[in-house]
């Protein structure tokens, strides 16, 4: 298979991680070669946290500057910071929910308006899907489901050959009985998002 | 049960590269186990202190790196198989028991793990710790994948036996959080107990002793270098007037490389899996007949320059490059567009690489450093020593999670070169300057490396203040116990050593115990310490709050809001403190009730008194 390389970048507690293993899990039980990499460590303390997924025919654990196939953004302005992951064949998919730095609040910088940083992406990438993950995470009475939101996403987006049911299997065999119908109702939500 | 105890041979998991190293620790019989932990090194001893509870497994988390290295000599020497983790930087605080160790040898598989961090993504220095294997005369392996860091662990056990000798393992930050799938082999109990067979005249490094033992130590070497010469892992792969060497993750880069360029017919592949001593007979049969070769390999022109000594020592004509070719350099990790864009380049072949997008359009983005946690005892710390000190006295600090200190509005770090410098600095800027001097540095660190350092100022007169800021845990690394915990939470028998008991033990005359919540107080014991005269030494006890949730151990309290009705829009909280709870709607400060975990020190800040809690 030729090879697919995904980016997942989020804030320290928004649960990309867990994204990104699952999928990797999810890769491994269809036989498909994958390796997941991950950024433990200093970073995790309210930082930017990035892992990625890759498939196929590939060993390198890290994918490149330009070199995303899927790039998933768990907050919109650090969607719009690691842009640099992907060209103009990358499908792009963004929560929409922002999640300001503290230096914002300090007056380090402003946020940039995230109608306006959509709009930028959309135009330099192949496809651009945006949602409020946090706000479905919500609706489904789980706000800590926002990776699982994504991941609906990721799998309703049809850019990897993974089907729902493989998917849902790993989060039935990884999630603690008082989430999972939570969780599996907000990869539902994710994927219908599409 | 731990699922690496899972004992079903053939069977593929989804293992972290750290977890694959325990787990090839596991398959070869380890009984003793230890380490101090420092990232990207820090979750083999988190299996391992876990699974030492379910079975006859040995572990601790030794004080620090020297000691878990001597603790883990004792029992290998004995007889048993041992393994001792750490980070890069902790092999310099082993290197002493480790140089003389490689002169005695050991009886019990002995395999030290390091992890190196290039790109520094958690570390004070990318330091290139194969120079240890070279230094010390020892045997190093590197796996490229997690398969191999399971089976090369095993391996390394009885590659230790057969030569006498510790083996080191070396990683780096991307195989350690690496998540690769694993095919599992067979699991071997688990040795309980072993005998010390005295012989002083080869234990004991008397020079008269040691000078056999150095001659020992060579023939070992030369032994090992037999071994390398047949190592599975010292392979070859395809064949082509070109060649490319590489180890560790590099290697995949290579070969990724080497196959998405068409350059597999063309370019044949060295992968140095035991890069030392290096298989010499290997890499001249790799070089005889190659037109060039180029050396992938991250940090250091290592095998580069040993592979050109080798190349002009056989008067072999072949064009050896590596370092300043293609953008390989000393600094920074390798990624896999680099080292393709660099292969194309060597071998003349064309290649376009996938065009990043422009962003230079992108506005002006704010940054997102990591912060200290909302809550986090060091900032209401930090505060208080600012409150008596402004940034006028210079701040030695240390290694952990306070080390974020440094960032402004806190602003609360001058120096800091490795752990435990906090304290003996402080000694030198002290006598050498008019300036004041607060060094901070945290629990576990204190007990890794700052009580000598403590010592020495006592001893030698010296005046400044020591914060130790004591959250209960080794936060930064993923909250493990130390010395200082009550580790009953944790379901251990450990005891516990106090450190103010520790402290005036080591004679020093002004201690404050402090609970930095109470900022007041904290504020007055910084100010009776500033007027001491001689070493003072604050101990600022808070439980770190994400440790104390993990433990069940989290008192709850009420958050806290912002009364607009009382808010003259001062902002010292939002300004001195920068909790990642608090942030603006508009031109008010508002707190988030979801972070906010009730210390109250914004409330106590607020010279309105218009932070409250939230009512019931």
């Amino acid at each position: 298979m030729k090879a697919k390389r995904l980016v997942f970048i989020g804030v320290g507690g928004q649960g990309n991680l867990l994204a990104s293993r699952l999928l990797g899990e999810a890769a491994l039980s269809r036989d498909i070669p994958t390796v997941v990499s991950e950024i433990h460590g200093m970073a995790q303390r309210g930082g930017i946290v990035e892992s990625a997924v890759l498939m196929g025919d590939v060993t390198s654990p890290i994918v490149s500057n330009g070199e995303a196939d899927v790039f998933i953004g768990f907050e919109p302005l650090e969607t719009l910071r690691g842009l640099t992951k992907c060209n103009a064949h990358t499908t792009v998919i963004t929560n929409t929910h922002p999640l300001p730095p503290f230096t914002v609040a300090i007056g380090q910088g402003a946020y940039p308006q995230v109608e306006e940083s959509l709009n930028l992406i959309r135009q330099k990438v192949d496809r651009l899907i945006a949602l409020d993950g946090n706000q479905i995470a919500e609706a489904v009475g789980n706000p800590l489901a926002l990776n699982m939101v994504m991941l609906g996403a990721l799998i309703g987006s049809d850019t990897i050959p993974i089907q729902a049911e493989d998917m849902k299997d790993v989060i039935s065999s990884s999630t603690k009985k008082a989430f999972l119908e939570s969780n599996l109702e907000a990869f539902d939500k994710g994927m219908q998002s599409v | 049960m731990h699922k690496l105890l899972t004992d079903t041979p053939g069977e593929r998991m989804l293992l972290l590269g750290n977890e694959a190293i325990a787990r090839g620790a596991l398959e070869a019989g380890v009984a003793f186990t230890t380490c101090y932990p420092g990232t990207p090194s820090s979750e083999i001893p988190e299996q391992f202190f876990r699974i030492s509870q379910e079975t006859d497994l040995y572990f601790e988390y030794s004080t620090n790196e020297k000691v878990a290295l001597e603790v883990g000599a004792g029992a290998a020497v004995s007889g048993l198989r041992v393994m001792v983790t750490m980070k890069h930087v902790g092999l310099n605080v082993a290197a002493d028991p480790l140089m003389t160790l490689a002169y005695t040898g050991i009886k019990g598989g002995m395999v030290i793990v390091n992890a190196d961090d290039p790109s520094l993504f958690s570390s004070q220095n990318e330091q290139d710790n194969r120079y240890y294997a070279r230094l010390s005369g020892l045997p190093m392996l590197e796996p490229t994948n997690t398969q191999e860091m399971k089976d090369m662990t095993a391996r390394a056990f009885d590659l230790s036996e057969e030569l006498g000798l510790p083996v080191l393992l070396r990683t780096t930050t991307r195989l350690a959080h690496v998540r690769g799938p694993v095919r599992l082999g067979e699991l071997k109990p688990i040795q309980k107990a072993a005998h010390f067979d005295k012989n002083p005249f080869h234990w004991v490094t008397v020079p008269a002793v040691s000078r056999n033992l150095h001659k020992l130590l060579l023939e070992r070497y030369e032994r090992a270098k037999a071994v390398s010469e047949k190592d599975p892992y010292n392979e070859t792969m395809g064949n082509g007037k070109w060649g490319v060497v590489a180890n560790g993750v590099a290697f995949d880069y290579a070969s990724d490389a080497v196959a998405d360029l068409g350059l597999k017919d063309q370019v044949s592949i060295l992968k140095l899996g035991m890069s030392h001593p290096l298989p010499e007979q290997i890499c001249i049969q790799f070089l005889q007949g190659k037109e060039k070769v180029l050396v992938v390999e991250e940090l250091e022109p290592i095998n580069e320059n040993e592979l050109k000594a080798l190349a002009h020592e056989k008067g072999m004509a072949v064009t050896i490059e590596g370092k300043g070719t293609g953008g390989f350099s000393r600094l920074y990790e390798y990624d896999p567009g680099m080292v393709r864009k660099a292969v194309a380049q060597y071998f003349g072949v064309d290649y376009s690489p996938p065009e990043m997008v422009d962003t230079s359009d992108s506005p002006q983005l704010p940054g997102r450093p990591p912060n200290l946690c909302a809550g986090c005892p060091h900032r209401a710390t930090y505060y208080a020593v600012k409150q008596v000190y402004g940034q006028d006295a210079i701040y030695p600090t240390d290694i952990g999670c306070y080390t974020l200190g440094m960032l402004p509005p806190l602003s609360m770090a001058d120096f800091v070169i490795c752990m435990g410098s906090s304290v003996s600095s402080g000694c030198g800027f002290s006598r050498a300057t008019d300036q004041k001097v607060v060094s901070f540095i945290g629990d576990s660190t204190f007990f890794h490396s700052g009580i000598t350092g403590l010592v020495n100022a006592v001893h030698n007169n010296h005046k400044f203040t020591l914060v130790i800021l004591d959250n209960g845990t080794t936060a930064m690394t993923g909250h493990q116990i130390h010395p200082g915990v009550d580790t009953t939470p944790m379901g251990v028998d450990r005891t516990r050593i106090s450190i103010e008991n520790l402290v005036r033990g080591l004679g020093v005359q002004d201690v404050h115990v402090v609970k930095p919540f109470k900022l007041k107080k904290t504020v007055e014991a910084v100010e009776a310490a500033r007027d001491f005269d001689g070493v003072s030494v604050i101990i600022s006890e808070e439980m770190c709050p994400l440790f104390a949730k993990a433990t069940q151990q989290f008192k709850k309290s009420k958050p806290f809001y912002v009364n607009h009705e009382k808010c003259k829009n001062h902002r010292d909280c939002i300004n001195q403190l920068a909790c990642p709870a608090m942030y603006l709607d508009g031109e008010q400060v508002e707190i988030d009730k979801n972070l906010c975990i009730g210390c109250s020190v914004c409330a106590q800040v607020c010279p309105e008194n218009a932070i409250v809690p939230v009512k019931a």
